[in-house]
């Protein structure tokens, strides 16, 4: 991987703007306009219907499921859901587009005027959301031969399992100031959504991509820059690194006397930069125009009010009351918050027990093993029921740390219980001075420098002795007492 | 008695107490076809196999004692611009010449769950745009009373075939005329029912917010029950009516007695034949002594509906032709340089002149700059219409003039001038952007050929203007209605 945020230049005199269109596809069980199932990764072109296919004479019919989950969203970030809002014919030409138009919000979205607020670095930013609309996606192009990019191609295929799942788009004020803002606030959104149930999310099955808009001004001034969109952007990561690197490209070419041009720029990963797009001369006109195939949307009073009145708790309330409850620092809370799974899974485990102690395993040493054994918190073989008992062991006394990690790992690979586990593993903590006391008299003894420098003064040499001993137990000495006894026995 | 003589309650008749049965027609059907359509050119494809099969069914269903609607094994023709599963469906277009649908149409499906016998698909102006037939990618149609002339258009095949008596019924479709102008110009009974009345699921798109599908027939009884067995909300199609009436037929018998009937200054306009008024004119009067009250009324805003609509229509035009690009079926430009070159030259030679020309037009109609001039100002108008009519409906039941300006034209003549062609859609363009419905009855001959007269009705209006229609075609009588012509010749 090469080095991509090039050092800041004139980051002083300029101030970068950023607003973000975020697609995201919703987690219905059927497409926008028809009932082909949405499943990713099928066959290709086995989720298809005359409709999604946009066969001659086919006809759209508006998914309420989609609509609903639309409005979820809008009333979630603060939004003003339309009385009657519209779908609009995006037309133009692309082969894997079905009906060279694609069925999309245009100016009468289905919501409008709201807000995010994001925590950066312990700072709360507030966002404006222009809107959320909604959208069917496209299909997906394979060009085989050459570069894989269309041009120079061999040929195409085609794949339209995608061709007509629901999209929102949301797109974001340009409220924006830096990188680490545009990354909190893909983040935040993110998490809304997960909360709200209606998508998975997925950057890095295009679930959920991001279209950047990025300018530049000098500081103080009102006006825009000229802005750079930088398009499809799927992971957080190559979010911020490439507002980073196209913030500073801008500045660069200020900076040497150059002129910008309003473009769209793809960032491409692997090289670590944006590049200009290979686009025609004009300008698309996409002649929108009312979907005559589709009435409009009406929003009524009592179907706007139930679905505010049913929304979830979102992830800065959930925040709010968790840091309330528990204690726990704000990064810890945020931690837990992204995702619903790790957080549902945190509540489960902390009913009852210290929250400290439980953030401290779901964050450290649960998440490790998840990754040493290839799991998710999905898939997590180990139910908070078994960790809770763990860390019961562990208060009790009756395992150290050192081997509830053991437990816990062993957990991964067997259904047994802590208690069978640590039982089977011969890990109970020793807790018995007599069988303690041989251990220490033998390290003692077989490290005479050490017991000289405790004696005197240097306390800190007591550490090494206590590991001697838990390495000869096999970390099943509590370490408590085998203290006591070191001093007891080097001390005398 | 030849079968292809009688109209489909007349055949309902027979096959009732075994005096026909729906194979019988069928074969009429079709031997009629093989001797007059050669000439005619009516059908692009005829499906006799499928057809007498259908006919089959329905006979056993009848021995077996099942109950059958008053359109089982009736013989029917369908325009190609309504997909059938298996069969190929063209629209007039080279572009579709060999597109095989993987489904049926709604209507289709509910004509086949009905008994009706499918004898094959008719032709059209391509994708609907015409008012001659003359703008099928496969050649014109004649006009049965004379072959020298076109059968109006875009429907002008199935108006064609049940002049002719190839099928006691047709379907057409009706975006700006398309059932009521080739009606009139054929002799026959042409109904354009309210927007949403009939699904458009499996009608391959011209203009969305104006086409529906309705019913040919010899008469308005025949027309209305095969309206019937259309009708009906479709969920797949958003823009179906949900609740609107299924019985347009029981009231048929009940006259014009009172019923209030406005006669519209704006359709008789100058330069309407004479001929044409005067049967109009006579219609008008005959609906008068039958005890309908007549007056006259103006709506200012249908002068400007033919220019809406020529916005409008190619706008949506454009839009819904763009899914033909020979990515995916249909015709495919050979030896193309890329994927735009190839989509440029397959619509380039799939695409009629006409087609063509709509699609620049509403291309432009709806470009950035020219949408609030054109497009924008288009709906306007559409909109002024409507509440026009709106108003006038609280004066009157039905609204009535001529359908077309015209009796059939010769062929050739006005194919080069589209302005001329355009103006033979001015009386029945502004029912479409209403979204209304209206009916073109045989009114009589002018010089030998057939003359419409128009009656339109309010949205859902369709009971009391087939009542109308029926009244009046039952005092004209058989004697002097246009019966199709014996002979089919050139």
């Amino acid at each position: 991987m090469t080095a991509v945020v090039a050092p800041e230049v004139g980051a002083r005199q300029y101030e970068t703007v950023i607003g973000i269109e975020t697609h995201c596809e919703l987690g219905t069980a059927t497409k926008m306009f028809c009932a082909c199932p949405t499943v990713f990764g099928a066959e290709p072109n086995t989720q298809v219907c005359p409709v999604c296919l946009g066969e001659p004479g086919s006809l759209p019919v508006a998914n309420g499921r989609a609509v609903e989950f639309a409005a979820r969203i809008g009333l979630a970030l603060h939004c003003r859901i339309a009385e009657r809002s519209q779908f609009h014919r995006k037309n133009y030409f692309y082969p894997d587009m079905p009906k060279n138009y694609q069925i999309s919000q245009y100016d009468e979205p289905l919501c409008v005027g709201g807000w995010l607020d994001v925590d950066v670095e312990g700072e709360v930013r507030r966002v404006g959301i222009t809107r959320v609309h909604l959208e069917e996606d496209t299909g997906k192009s394979l060009h085989v031969g050459a570069t894989g990019r269309i041009h120079g191609a061999d040929y195409s295929l085609v794949d339209y399992n995608r061709a007509g799942i629901p999209l929102v788009e949301i797109v974001s004020e340009p409220d924006l100031r830096s990188a680490e803002e545009a990354r909190a606030y893909a983040e935040e959104l993110r998490a809304v959504l997960l909360a709200l149930g209606v998508s998975d999310a997925k950057l890095e099955e295009g679930s959920m991509r991001f279209d950047v808009n990025v300018s530049i001004r000098p500081v103080g001034h009102a006006e825009f820059g000229t802005k750079v969109e930088l398009k499809n952007l799927n992971s957080l990561r190559s979010l911020y690194r490439a507002v980073a690197y196209e913030a500073d490209r801008q500045r660069r070419v200020l900076a040497d006397g150059g002129r910008l041009v309003q473009e769209t720029r793809h960032w491409d990963e692997g090289a670590g930069r944006t590049e200009p797009m290979r686009s025609k001369e004009f300008a698309t006109d996409y002649r929108y125009f009312p979907e005559p195939d589709l009435i409009p949307i009406e929003a009524t009073a009592p179907w706007v009010d139930g679905l505010r009145a049913d929304l979830p708790e979102l992830p800065a309330e959930r925040r709010a009351r968790l840091a309330e409850a528990t204690g726990l620092p704000a990064k810890e809370v945020g931690w837990l918050v992204r995702d619903p799974e790790v957080l549902a899974y945190f509540q489960a485990v902390a009913t009852g027990r210290d929250p400290k102690v439980v953030a401290s395993w779901v964050m450290g040493e649960l998440q490790r093993d998840l990754r040493e054994f290839d799991h998710t918190m999905a898939s997590n073989p180990v139910e908070p029921e078994r960790l809770g008992g763990l860390l019961d062991l562990l208060s009790a006394g009756t395992v150290s740390a050192t081997a509830a990690k053991d437990v816990l790992a062993e957990m991964f690979t067997s259904e047994a219980s802590p208690a069978t586990i640590v039982e089977r593993k011969g890990l109970a903590q020793i807790s018995d001075t007599g069988e303690l006391e041989a251990v220490v008299e033998r390290v003692v003894a077989a490290n005479p420098d050490l017991a000289e420098k405790f004696r005197g003064g240097k306390r800190g040499v007591l550490g090494a002795l206590v590991g001697q001993v838990m390495r000869e137990t096999r970390g099943r000495a509590n370490p408590k007492l085998v203290s006591d006894l070191l001093e007891r026995a080097i001390g005398g | 008695m030849d079968l292809t003589d009688l109209t489909a309650h007349e055949l309902a008749e027979r096959f009732a107490d075994g005096r026909a049965t729906a194979v019988q027609a069928t074969e009429a059907a079709l031997e009629r076809i093989a001797a007059t359509d050669e000439l005619l050119h009516a059908f692009l494809t005829v499906t006799g196999d499928q057809a007498l099969k259908s006919a089959r069914e329905v006979d056993q269903a009848r021995e077996r004692g099942e109950p059958l609607g008053p359109l089982a094994g009736v013989p029917l023709a369908l325009k190609d611009v309504l997909v059938t599963k298996g069969v190929r469906t063209t629209a007039g277009s080279r572009i579709l010449d060999e597109f095989v649908p993987p489904y049926d149409a709604t209507v289709v499906r509910r004509l086949r769950d009905r008994g009706v016998v499918i004898l094959g698909k008719t032709n059209m102006d391509e994708f609907a745009m015409g008012s001659s037939t003359e703008n099928s990618g496969f050649g014109p149609t004649r006009n049965p009373w004379d072959t020298t002339r076109v059968p109006g258009g875009s429907s002008g095949g199935s108006a064609a075939a049940v002049a002719a008596g190839q099928a006691p019924l047709g379907i057409g479709t009706d975006t700006g005329g398309s059932i009521r102008q080739p009606a009139a110009l054929c002799g026959i009974v042409g109904v354009k029912p309210t927007y949403g009345l009939v699904s458009r699921y499996g009608l391959i798109a011209f203009a969305s917010s104006l086409d529906q599908v309705g019913p040919f027939a010899r008469d308005v009884r025949d027309a209305a029950d095969l309206l019937e067995a259309i009708a009906g909300h479709d969920p797949m199609d958003s823009t179906s009516i949900p609740d609107a009436p299924a019985d347009l037929t029981s009231r048929l018998s009940d006259g014009v007695d009172g019923l209030r009937v406005g006669v519209v200054r704006e359709l008789f306009l100058e330069g309407t034949e004479p001929g044409v008024l005067a049967r109009v004119r006579e219609g008008l009067d005959r609906l008068e002594r039958l005890g309908a009250r007549l007056e006259e009324c103006s709506l200012p805003s249908f002068e400007y509906a033919l220019s809406a609509y020529y916005l409008i229509a190619p706008a949506e035009c454009s839009s819904n032709l763009a899914r033909y690009d020979g990515v995916r079926w249909g015709l495919r430009a050979k030896d193309s340089a890329d994927v735009v070159d190839m989509m440029q030259r397959t619509r380039q030679a799939g695409f009629g002149a006409e087609v063509k020309r709509r699609v620049m037009l509403g291309t432009y109609a709806l470009s950035a700059g020219y949408y609030d001039a054109y497009y924008g100002q288009a709906q306007k108008v559409r909109t002024l219409v409507r509440r026009e009519l709106d108003a006038a409906y609280e004066r009157f039941d039905l609204l009535a003039g001529p359908t077309a300006p015209t009796v059939a034209f010769p062929i050739g003549e006005k194919a080069d001038d589209p302005l001329a062609m355009y103006l033979n859609d001015v009386f029945t363009i502004p029912v479409n952007l209403a979204g209304n419905a209206a009916v073109s009855v045989p009114a009589g001959l002018s010089d030998g050929l057939p003359v419409g007269l128009q009656l339109i009705a309010p949205a859902l209006g369709e009971a009391t203007m087939l009542r109308a229609a029926w009244a009046f075609e039952q005092d004209l009588g058989l004697s002097t209605r246009p019966t199709r012509p014996q002979e089919v010749r050139p």
